[in-house]
């Protein structure tokens, strides 16, 4: 995917591990140069507070380090729980799936090369 | 499965915090819950385990199936020895959170469940019970 990490998570994750791939991912994007990550979760049946947390803080961490996150593939049932644990997620870009995600990513990305070459 | 089916299980690592929730979606699959009730379920059960183990220092979570007028439901409890909450009007407030989590967690699950009930003294622990209905 060259300048693009995808992270598919297919497991019920402990939170350790959760704190892991937050910290993998982290390096990844430094060592990679990475523009943009999509993280892949249409295969989390459950995500609650603390991997949504995981996930807020991927998305604020990447953009300190000049990456864009987008969330994709978020099954019904897990919006709606999520919408009623009052979690909603702000600052963290969505998508349906990983084609539309990655359209998205590519629109954020290059908008921002429009803002620098403006300055 | 009998109506009564009931079991316990330990709240003291990581894993269990997974293991709970296995649980939990395997006792919502066989009542039959709807998808989403079951990820509600799931979900709070996650919440609490993590309450539990975190604020609690470890604990457990017994379940049990009901059946109230005909009325099949899973009822789920989680009890700890810890601190105890000492100011629970502050704790069951939107938002509020004691520093780790989102501010989501007790008045957040109590939204993803039918009935909410929380016993808890400074220095004796923390009992939460949840249910919900088919």
């Amino acid at each position: 995917m060259g300048e693009f990490l995808l992270v598919t998570i297919q497991i019920d994750m402990h939170d350790q591990m959760a704190l892991k791939l937050q910290d993998d991912l982290s390096s990844a994007i430094v060592k990679n140069a990475t523009r943009g990550v999509l993280i892949d979760i249409s295969t989390l049946e459950m995500v609650d507070s603390f991997i949504g947390r995981m996930v807020a803080d991927i998305s604020s961490m990447g953009k300190i380090l000049g990456a864009e996150t987008i969330l994709v593939g978020m099954q019904p049932a897990v919006a709606i729980t999520l919408v009623e644990l009052g979690l909603s997620l702000p600052g963290v870009a969505t998508a349906l799936n990983v084609e539309r995600g990655m359209v998205l990513l590519r629109q954020k990305i290059d908008a921002d090369g429009a803002n620098v070459t403006e300055l | 499965m009998s109506p009564n089916s009931k079991g316990e299980a330990p709240l003291r690592s990581d894993h269990d915090i997974v293991l709970a929730r296995q649980q939990v979606r395997r006792l919502t699959q066989e009542l039959k819950f709807s998808l989403v009730d079951q990820t509600k379920m799931v979900t709070a059960a996650s919440e609490l385990a993590r309450n539990a183990l975190i604020y609690g220092g470890g604990g457990t979570m017994e379940w049990e199936i009901v059946s109230v007028d005909g009325r099949r439901g899973l009822k789920l409890r989680f009890s700890d020895e810890g601190p105890g909450i000492p100011n629970l009007e502050l704790a069951m407030t939107d938002g509020w959170t004691s520093g780790n989590g989102l501010g989501m967690g007790l008045t957040g699950t109590k939204r993803l469940v039918n009935e909410f009930d929380i016993d808890t003294k400074v220095g004796a622990g923390t009992r939460v019970t949840i249910a919900r209905w088919i």
